[in-house]
């Protein structure tokens, strides 16, 4: 997910590197701050949400109810999601920026590394979120947004080439791959410069996480993919590249995995619930990833939810919106229904769990473990795909190249 | 309107003399009502900026308004009448953007040093809030003292007892208060808000604090919703008078630094900072960090190359393209013209994205039905990726070289030919001598913004390789095909992969653009001693 490039992404390099040229206050909108136009019900207030274009129906029908309930107006405007994170960095500090916006789990570290979310207290609804998306949102103690959605990858298995579930090990999948007698025993998204996000899950499996682990669960900023398992996972690498047996390739792109699946070339494809959209028709299974070292191949867990702006003069009425109306099973189930992420709120994820796909990726999400979200993060994303497409590719003696990997972003993060 | 007899002193007082209003030609309602809209709009952005408090946008707004007006309504200002919608451009959109970045490259602004100094004390302050362990969630309501001040407060309801407090004065019990079910309705004493008029008083509701004691370990209560309150501890709090912040867990002292951030002595630092002036130290980083130093200049290198090559490529191509489509004995030039466009036609980033999957090893259209199947890795290999980026940038520059030169060329005068034909001069001597330097005369100052343009191709980079691949023999995140640009958004973390320094980026930008306008003001030079 984190590599679907669109034709956003100009957007979003135009966006940032202007961004350092927007400060003062543009022209103005007159409603945004009226703190004198107080009227006794919510009327006159009004609540600005930022939200991408998969969350906007959904989101409007918790504004709809919400307006009705409160008299406050929400405005919804919808942006780019890859321009979001920027954007509101950028626009918080100056004031004009929004009350709530959509967001992502991982960008939390350096949300608050810049002071521009203000934590939510969930009281005794606490317990009504799954336990993995709450701890998503927590940063230092304290809990930063309202989740709606967990999402993580699975080993899609189209049943019609193979009716028996997926084996336990990547050798047997590639197997059973073989027999089937498509034109690929299995496919997985790589491109040129690499995709750590969706390889992960096999570098999990041969014991080797990115970061160490606190006691508590949450991540040091010591790095842990480095040491014999993680040279052991660039080995794999590259027997399974271009000078092995070629399974994993840095041609294969998203489309073009997904392609290939759609078109029945392949039997299995590794791959998150945004996809099974596309796969509309297909008989589907959603099997937990073989383990390629031994260890389970957990994915990354990415959860979604909205955060509150520090700077947000309408604090109690977002609070309001985003615990008592975003939180809320109809709406959790709305956003299933638009993104087929399964839902954060406990109550809405059992009621999609009569879906065996969204079962599927819901089972695998219990093991799985959290994308880090501390800001040393980004130094990690940029060496770790083009040094796995290296290795692919066998451009790089794989031992070597883990090992400059690991201190070239250990140089980064400094 | 003059009598041509009168002499010429009297003619000019007479028309100095003529106001507008005896003079009046079509031309001035267009005037006139182009300058209504302008000051309408003008009008506007004051009044927005005056709700939202922007003083230097006001200010700003009121002294081009005002100047517009002096300029078209009085008769002495001739050159500015054209002149000032240009430079008011020019104003806004370069000299400020470049100023800004001017002065974004001398700070530190950046991950971590986001906002000013009093958001990030809120922000540390915010951050380090906890609940009292065990302590329960009350129900509560949100209070205006009637006597003696007017002061905002809670009262909430604990263990079926009523209290009530206010920012000064700790909980007290209020035993005559009314209460419905969990809901406080009655407060003797005080009036009771309704959760709408909290909702409206949103801010100071949510910052207000109740100490629960005179203990302050026992926290002090505070709500988000106007519905439930908690008790929070502050861990860290700020000391204006010493500007230090307290950690009261640890004891820990942290003092406000010159780097903008709060620092203890054993230099351990609080999540979040401030922007403050570095001086030249962006640009001191910039040259002096080992891991960019050698990348900068093969990266530079390549830059140069890059965009002389596109120029060159680009300008021949179109040109060639363009001698042809010019000949008459050519039969349907109008389509072909049309279509020679067409590249020009599409988004660049779209163009790009497009070659991006042809150019794919395996599965591209340029080695799967062009080459028959040869797997040529055209995006992997250093040298193919230069060349690809080369080649479609050509694709994509080409149609804009077309037209000039198509437009350049018909401007050239047939008899200078037919006297060439005369004197026995051969085609190519034709172009050499006469056809070329005619046409450089009129393109070389565009050849030399598309030079400027191309020197900072960002589009087509980012879009087509992403800069790879990557050097492996540097530990810096940059390509064999990254231009400065692409390198200072990556390098600076503008792209989300590293953390963000807008200090940094702005200070390699301002490197850029004195090599650009180097560049571009020795070749303007050198042209115009070619037009000698």
């Amino acid at each position: 997910m984190r590599r679907r490039i669109g034709a956003a992404l100009i957007a979003t390099a135009v966006v940032t590197l202007t961004a350092c040229g927007g400060g003062g206050g543009t022209s103005g909108d007159p409603a945004g701050d009226d703190e004198t136009q107080a009227a006794p019900d919510g009327t006159g207030q009004t609540l600005t949400v930022w939200v991408d274009e998969t969350r906007m129906a959904p989101t409007q029908a918790a504004a709809d109810a919400f307006e009705e309930a409160t008299g406050a107006k929400v405005e919804l405007v919808q942006k780019n999601f890859e321009d979001i994170r920027a954007d509101f960095l950028a626009q918080v500090p100056t004031g004009e920026g929004p009350d709530i916006t959509v967001g992502a789990h991982d960008w939390l570290g350096e949300l608050t590394q810049n002071g521009v979310v203000s934590p939510v207290e969930f009281g005794d609804k606490a317990g009504d979120f799954t336990d993995v998306a709450l701890e998503a949102f927590t940063f230092d103690g304290q809990v930063y947004g309202v989740p709606y959605a967990v999402e993580n990858l699975g080993l899609i298995r189209n049943v019609e080439l193979a009716p028996d579930p997926t084996p336990e090990t990547f050798d047997e999948m590639i197997a059973a791959g073989q027999e089937a007698g498509t034109k690929y025993p299995f496919v997985i998204q790589v491109s040129t410069e690499g995709d750590p996000y969706t390889m992960v899950p096999f570098q999990h499996s041969f014991g080797a996480p990115v970061f160490e682990q606190n006691e508590d669960g949450s991540y040091s900023s010591e790095l842990a993919l480095g040491g014999e398992q993680g040279e052991a996972f660039a080995q794999w690498l590259a027997d399974h590249g271009a000078n092995g047996d070629g399974v994993l390739n840095t041609s294969i792109t998203y489309d073009i995995a997904r392609e290939a699946f759609k078109n029945g070339e392949t039997p299995y494809m590794v791959g998150g619930p945004w996809l099974i959209e596309e796969f509309d028709g297909m008989d589907l299974a959603v099997d937990p990833i073989p383990s390629a070292g031994g260890e389970p191949a957990v994915p990354f867990i990415g959860v979604q939810g909205f955060y509150v702006s520090a700077k947000s003069e309408n604090g109690i009425l977002a609070t309001e919106f985003l615990v008592n109306y975003i939180g809320t099973k109809d709406i959790q189930v709305k956003m299933y229904e638009a993104g087929d992420r399964t839902p954060a709120l406990t109550e809405a994820a059992d009621e999609i769990s009569s879906d065996p796909l969204a079962k599927g990726f819901a089972d695998i999400a219990a093991d799985a473990m959290p994308m880090p979200s501390i800001p040393e993060m980004a130094a990690v994303w940029t060496f770790w795909g083009v040094t796995e497409a290296q290795i692919i590719n066998g451009d790089a003696e794989p031992a070597a190249a883990w090992q400059k990997m690991v201190s070239d972003i250990e140089g980064a993060i400094g | 309107m003059t009598q041509p007899e009168a002499p010429p002193e009297e003619r000019r007082s007479k028309r100095a003399r003529e106001s507008h209003a005896t003079s009046i030609r079509p031309g001035f309602f267009i005037k006139l009502i182009l300058m209504a809209l302008i000051n309408a709009l003008g009008v506007y952005i004051i009044l927005a900026a005056w709700s939202q408090q922007s003083w230097i946008i006001l200010a700003v707004t009121v002294f081009f308004v005002v100047l517009a007006d002096i300029v078209y309504f009085t008769k002495r200002m001739l050159p500015l009448k054209y002149l000032l919608p240009g430079l008011v451009f020019l104003l806004i959109y370069q000299v400020f953007t470049v100023g800004y970045t001017g002065y974004v490259a001398f700070t530190n602004y950046g991950a971590g040093h986001n906002s000013d100094k009093a958001d990030a004390i809120a922000a540390n302050v915010m951050q380090n809030q906890r609940r009292v362990e065990g302590s329960p969630a009350l129900p509560l309501v949100v209070v205006e003292q009637t006597f003696p001040g007017t002061d905002l407060g809670f009262a909430v309801l604990e263990d079926d007892m009523v209290k009530v407090g206010t920012e000064d004065q700790p909980l007290e019990e209020a035993p005559d208060a009314v209460v419905e079910g969990t809901t406080i309705v009655e407060v003797p004493g005080w009036n009771v808000l309704s959760w709408s008029d909290a909702v409206a008083r949103s801010q100071e509701v949510t910052q207000l604090r109740v100490p629960v004691s005179d203990d302050p370990n026992a926290g002090s209560i505070g709500t988000q919703d106007a519905r439930t309150g908690y008790a929070y501890r502050s861990v860290v709090t700020y000391d204006p008078e010493t500007d230090t912040m307290t950690n009261s867990d640890t004891g820990m002292v942290y003092r406000a630094n010159d780097r903008g951030q709060f620092q203890a002595d054993d230099g351990s630092t609080l999540t979040v900072g401030w922007r403050v002036f570095v001086g030249a130290e962006n640009f001191t980083t910039a040259f002096s960090d080992q891991r960019y130093s050698g990348p900068f200049l093969k990266v530079l290198a390549w830059n140069v190359v890059f965009a002389i090559a596109s120029v060159l490529t680009t300008f021949f191509l179109g040109l060639f393209l363009a001698i042809v489509m010019n000949s008459e004995r050519m039969r349907g030039r109008k389509i072909y013209r049309t279509l020679m466009l067409l590249p020009y036609a599409f988004p660049a980033f779209l163009t790009a994205l497009l070659f991006q999957g042809m150019l794919n090893r395996d599965f591209g259209f340029v080695n799967q039905v062009l080459l028959g199947g040869m797997p040529i890795a055209w995006l992997n290999d250093p040298w193919l990726a230069k060349l690809a980026i080369i080649m479609v940038n050509l694709w994509m520059g080409f149609p804009y070289m077309f037209l000039i030169a198509t437009g350049t060329l018909q401007a050239i005068p047939g008899d200078v030919y037919e006297a060439a034909k005369i004197d026995g001069a051969s085609g190519w001597q034709q172009f050499r001598r006469i056809t070329l330097p005619l046409l450089l005369i009129a393109v070389t100052p565009l050849l030399i913004s598309s030079f400027a343009f191309n020197f900072n191709n960002f589009n087509l980079v980012y879009m087509l390789t992403g800069g790879g691949p990557r050097f492996t023999d540097t530990s810096a995140p940059i390509g064999a095909t990254d231009l400065l640009i692409t390198m200072v958004y990556s390098v600076s973390g503008l792209d989300g992969s590293a953390s963000r320094n807008y200090g940094l980026a702005s200070a390699l930008s301002i490197v850029i653009f004195l090599i650009v306008a180097t560049v571009s003001a020795i070749s303007f030079r050198l042209s115009q001693k070619m037009e000698d």
